[in-house]
């Protein structure tokens, strides 16, 4: 027999109708409009750890390759930079080799725009909105600095302690070989191993100030603590589940370019293929883009929260599998 | 033998992992919001049974296992080797070392289909069928007209290995048993 049925029920998709017009109601209030933009563009997410999918089309320009966007973000700073003012999308966003109970080939992403607030301000908005989509009171927002947790869960400072050390503690705790690995390697699987799945039990955990190295396109900031360089980022869990990963967002065009060329030259070293630069982006922020914060969340996930569910397969009419 | 790479691992491939083949039993996908994804995955080493949890970066691989599950019939034991024969009609037999056969050895009778695993061509473990019907050697004498809840006594079967029985059972009865628990489940 063919597996023709839907992976959510009905009823489930009902309830992502009635959750998404909730989305829509709250930006509505707060006077934040929404907008579309293309699943398809020139430039690929230049990003080490995304895996963009490309394909063939015939434009007015003829035969070009296109890239599928890991996420609305490029287009929506262009947007910005014409002078948009504050946006947001619910947007299909497509990412390689993301397989399993949390990830989808296919996702729907809600990203938002906020010119001239700063991350403070959009990680009160943003559990405001959790909240709201959440049937019952989550407990308390708490801010949680990333050094914070490495110190408190393993008893180290993730910025300080040497790589041997990281190594060694990362293979014992991944039971892999880790003896290469960077030291971005090790913290990641530190993170998602050992210190994700305790975030956001009893409340919701905001965890903000990531190494500097971490940064993707946010700003850094000195660290009040010991002016040590940080990422002016948060990721937002909920249930052990990271929800949102939010930026004050990098504005400097040539920083933005050098980013871009440092990934592609981390590509390049680790035998990936390196990605199309998005040049109409880097022309968005030479031209000026306004300062503000920007946010994406996993539309899937918070739906798989808010309606008790296991995967996200369970809130998607159809997952990739039976796509 | 084909690589197989993470995002291939599915529940049932067989893989060698330091040198043992193992099966997959779980692969979950781990991804930090912009890091380093990870497969987390669970494992059975076939020799030894023992379930591994290991970590693997996405998109690494490993080598396939040449790991054959087929059905066999316990023929007899010759003081060294235990011998099985494949049921799909070629009469082939396969001798079995006490190693692989395990725990096995106490649940064997002849003419028993068993799940017989082979690692390039070796066996290197059998499953017996998850309820088997053995005869019971020896056991305290039953007691008349108990045929009520509690009280259970230990039982020898025709095969070799001892089960909590009711009292009412006798010698020479025929009793159903669950190889999984090593529990008594009817009569016959």
């Amino acid at each position: 027999m063919v597996d023709w049925q839907p992976t959510a029920e009905i009823a489930t998709l009902r309830e992502r109708a009635r959750l998404i017009a909730e989305v829509r109601a709250f930006f509505a209030e707060l006077g934040v409009w929404e907008v579309e933009t293309p699943a398809l563009g020139h430039g690929g997410s230049t990003d080490l750890h995304l895996a963009s999918l490309a394909c063939e089309a015939t434009t007015p320009s003829g035969r070009e390759r296109l890239w599928l966007q890991t996420s609305p973000e490029f287009h929506m700073k262009r947007l910005l930079a014409a002078g948009s003012g504050a946006i947001f999308q619910l947007a299909r966003s497509f990412r390689d080799g993301e397989v399993g109970r949390r990830h989808n080939l296919e996702f729907t992403m809600l990203e938002w725009y906020r010119p001239g607030l700063d991350l403070e301000g959009l990680i009160e908005e943003t559990a405001v909105l959790i909240r709201r989509l959440l049937p019952e009171d989550p407990g308390p927002t708490r801010r949680r600095r990333y050094r914070e947790l490495f110190r408190e869960t393993l008893a180290l400072d993730p910025f300080s302690e040497p790589l041997i050390s990281l190594r060694r503690l990362a293979a014992e705790k991944g039971g892999l070989e880790m003896a290469e690995a960077s030291r971005d390697d090790c913290l990641d699987l530190l993170m998602s191993l050992v210190i994700e799945p305790a975030l956001g039990r009893d409340g919701i955990d905001v965890v903000v100030d990531y190494p500097a190295s971490q940064a993707a396109l946010a700003r850094r900031h000195r660290d009040a603590e010991d002016g040590a360089w940080v990422a002016s980022r948060f990721e937002v869990y909920r249930d052990g589940l990271e929800l949102a990963n939010g930026y004050d967002e990098l504005t400097d065009g040539n920083e933005q370019r050098a980013r871009f060329a440092e990934d592609n030259a981390a590509r390049r070293a680790q035998g990936l293929p390196e990605v199309d630069i998005d040049q109409r982006l880097l022309g968005a922020l030479d031209a000026g883009m306004p300062a503000g914060s920007g946010v994406a969340l996993g539309l899937d996930r918070l739906l798989q929260l808010a309606l008790g569910k296991a995967s996200v397969a369970e809130v998607m009419a159809f997952a990739t599998p039976i796509a | 033998m084909a690589n197989y790479s993470t995002n291939e691992f599915k529940g049932g491939l067989k893989v060698m992992l330091d040198g043992d083949p193992c099966a997959i039993l779980e692969n979950d996908y781990v991804k930090p919001g912009k890091g380093q994804a990870f497969n987390r995955v669970k494992l059975r080493n076939l020799m030894t049974g023992r379930v591994w949890e290991r970590t693997f970066k996405s998109g690494e691989s490993l080598e396939g296992a040449d790991v054959l599950e087929l059905e066999m019939e316990y023929l007899y034991n010759d003081g060294e080797m235990w011998y099985f024969m494949l049921t799909d009609g070629s009469f082939e037999q396969y001798p079995v070392e006490k190693k692989a056969l395990g725990d096995t050895e106490k649940w064997l009778k002849e003419q028993v289909a068993y799940t017989v695993t082979l690692w390039n061509d070796n066996v290197i473990n059998v499953t017996p069928p998850n309820f088997i019907e053995l005869e019971v050697t020896e056991t305290d004498p039953g007691l008349k007209g108990d045929t009520a809840q509690g009280g259970s006594k230990p039982a020898t079967l025709s095969s070799g290995a001892v089960v909590r029985v009711p009292l009412f059972i006798n010698e020479g009865e025929v009793l159903k048993v669950d190889t999984r628990t090593g529990e008594y489940v009817s009569r016959a």
